[in-house]
């Protein structure tokens, strides 16, 4: 990274993060994610985006082993910190979840229990992998809401969810989130539910935590000015594949998927990414993957869409750490 | 919290009138009762005194009157047969069938939680189909039927356990599982299906996004939200196992309220009859306010409302 000295702790060269040729089919009929392959580094946030349905939801909660029933999983290679996750069992996982990688869900109004209080759930989670009682669980998580900005956490703690608002919920799900000291904090669109300033609120507060604990951050999202405000590294998601993937500068510098153009096209202001500029402008929609495609799968919404198009699609290098998918060289 | 219990309690006060209303209608619309009461043998004049002494000359609407406020008052009237109050009826008998209810609750929800959850934890499975069978032929299942199956094996083959009366508990045994077999098939679809929406709802995802036990997924988290309406239910249920002790305690000849009403039935001792079905009904409007107030505590949402 260009800039790791302004971002405190520096980016470690090794992943936190490591997904290769990541595949998940649904009922074996519905290929939702097609061979992604991603690290995240300490310090680092990686974004996944893409327009709604393309499988960021699936992928994070793939890493996340949180697959339901119905859902096969097939991967080369998922490994947190160099130890492979694929093989271990649900119950060595769940000693990972909650406690080194963290999840935050899109969903902040129907993600806590209704019937326990805020200080229970956030309790619990502490209690479960680091013991100490009640009473010290209770005060680190007066403390973290203090941290993300809850007004009167003893209060909080009291309180049960149907008691917060959508965007303290949010803030409940961040700092429970970190009850742990989590390495890898797995955000998927923590703001998309929440109205435009309590957005930036929330995203202000990630990049704070990732300065002061070195998070490792995937952030999904698929709005483009989140990307450009708080991204290291970018993955332009599509139909369950990774078209594009660079630093967020170069990217921006220079996108060189046709999808990837087609999103940064959608923004008014060429070079000037607008904070409220979702993705999905483009015409027609994600299309669904049944087994045995083959080809890009862009390619009925592509304007430079060929005949070979329908062939097997190379991956090409447009910087050394910027790679994209497509026939196109740019 | 509070409106919501009041909004409750005026409604369970207008069911009760409803319940007086029809209980005293049936009495009245079942023939003449002053004839019923002299027996077959009397003659007109005696009919004449009867109807004279239990004021059934008067005409309906004052009789009603008269009725629901001796009811309201605690006086449920004389039975004919035992020449006795019929609270003290009653009250006598009460024990029984209330043992004889809350054991068979008990029996219920002690079989059908634990298959519920078993069933919601492997839907679509063998034995998720298997419980949901043993439901669809305990529904179908009459209870009188069930008892005789069950005092034929274990009363008569196996002499195990009485086959009438409670001198003991034992003698409870055979009358709640019964009993029970009525209430299971509702208590565990409602748990299953509780279950299995709570196992799949975004909050259990977090539980298990936090790493928690397996035990504490299931048991706390899903229970806990599946466990409000089976336990609003199963109040309700208690009232429908009181009501259905009726030909139970028969059966099994225990001298409860349900016996009470059997017997006094098959003598049209009209008041106790009258006095009986008013009781049920009351209790069970009382088990389905205390399953709302059960609700509340149990649902924070509700709590505040
Ligand atoms: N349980 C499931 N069974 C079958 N298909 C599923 C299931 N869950 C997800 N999918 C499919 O997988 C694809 C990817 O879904 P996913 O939720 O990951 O999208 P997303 O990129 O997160 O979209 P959004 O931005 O709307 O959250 C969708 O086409 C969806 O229909
Ligand atoms: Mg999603």
């Amino acid at each position: 990274m260009d800039c790791a000295i302004c971002w405190g702790p520096r980016v470690t060269p090794e992943p936190v993060l490591e997904v290769r040729d990541l595949r998940i089919r649904f009922g074996g009929v519905v290929d939702a994610v097609r061979g992604v392959s991603l690290d995240v580094r300490g310090g680092e946030t990686h974004c996944l985006v893409g327009e709604s349905g393309c499988g960021k939801s699936v992928t994070a909660l793939a890493i996340m082993g949180l697959l339901g029933r119905g859902a096969v999983r097939s991967s080369a290679r998922l490994a947190f910190r160099g130890t492979e996750m694929a093989g271990l069992s649900e119950r060595e996982m769940a000693k990972l979840r909650g406690d080194k990688i963290a999840m935050i869900f899109q969903e902040p109004m129907t993600s806590l229990n209704p019937a326990f209080t805020i200080g229970s759930q956030m309790a619990e989670v502490f209690e479960r992998h680091r013991g100490g009682g009640r009473r010290v669980a209770l005060d680190r998580a007066a403390g973290l809401l203090g941290r993300v900005g809850v007004s009167a956490p003893g209060l909080r703690l009291a309180q049960y969810p149907h008691q917060l608002s959508g965007g303290l919920r949010q803030r409940v799900m961040i700092a429970m989130a970190l009850m742990c000291d989590p390495e890898l904090l797995i955000a998927d669109e923590p703001t998309t539910a929440l109205d435009v300033t309590v957005q930036a609120q929330i995203l202000r507060l990630l990049v704070e935590l990732q300065r002061d604990l070195g998070l490792a951050i995937l952030l999904i999202t698929h709005d483009l000015g989140v990307v450009a405000r708080v991204a290291h590294r970018v993955s332009v998601m599509y139909a369950g594949e990774v078209v594009e993937s660079a630093p967020a500068t170069d990217l921006f510098a220079a996108p060189s998927h046709p999808y990837t153009r087609a999103l940064l096209a959608c923004v008014p202001v060429p070079g000037v990414v607008r904070r409220d500029q979702p993705l999905g402008s483009i015409p027609g929609t994600v299309p669904r993957m049944e087994p045995g495609f083959t080809g890009c799968a862009f390619r009925a919404r592509c304007r430079y869409a060929m005949e070979v198009c329908a062939d097997d699609v190379p991956l090409r290098l447009q910087g050394p750490d910027h790679r994209y998918l497509c026939q196109l060289v740019v | 919290m509070l409106t919501y219990l009041l909004r409750r309690f005026v409604l369970a006060l207008l069911v009760i009138f409803t319940v007086l209303t029809i209980s005293f209608a049936l009495t009245r619309l079942s023939g003449d009762i002053a004839v019923a009461i002299a027996g077959p043998a009397a003659s007109a004049e005696d009919v004449a005194v009867i109807r004279k002494t239990y004021g059934f000359d008067r005409p309906l609407p004052v009789q009603f009157v008269e009725w629901v406020r001796s009811a309201a008052s605690g006086d449920l009237g004389r039975s004919y047969l035992y020449r006795e109050p019929v609270s003290e009826l009653i009250r006598d008998r009460l024990p029984v069938t209330l043992k004889l209810g809350f054991a068979a609750l008990m029996v219920a929800l002690l079989v059908a939680i634990p298959l519920g959850i078993v069933a919601a934890m492997r839907e679509g499975s063998l034995v998720d189909r298997g419980v949901m069978l043993v439901a669809l032929v305990g529904q179908a299942m009459p209870g009188f039927w069930l008892a005789l199956l069950l005092i034929i094996q274990f009363g008569l083959r196996l002499q195990w356990l009485p086959i009438a009366g409670a001198e003991d508990w034992t003698g409870f045994v055979l009358p709640a599982i019964v009993l029970a077999f009525s209430a299971i098939p509702a208590l565990m679809r409602l748990t299953r299906s509780g279950m299995i929406d709570a196992l799949s709802s975004d909050y259990v995802r977090t539980a298990r996004a936090k790493g928690l036990s397996r035990a504490s997924i299931v048991m706390k988290h899903a229970l806990r939200n599946a466990a409000m309406p089976v336990v609003a239910v199963s109040a309700v249920q208690l009232g429908a196992l009181l009501g259905g002790s009726v030909v139970i305690e028969a059966v099994f000849a225990l001298h409860g309220v349900g016996f009470l009403a059997w017997e006094s039935i098959s003598k049209n001792d009209f008041p106790v009859v009258q006095a009986v079905v008013l009781f049920l009904a009351v209790i069970y409007i009382a088990l389905t306010l205390i399953a709302d107030l059960f609700n509340a505590v149990l649902d924070p949402r509700l709590r505040a409302a």
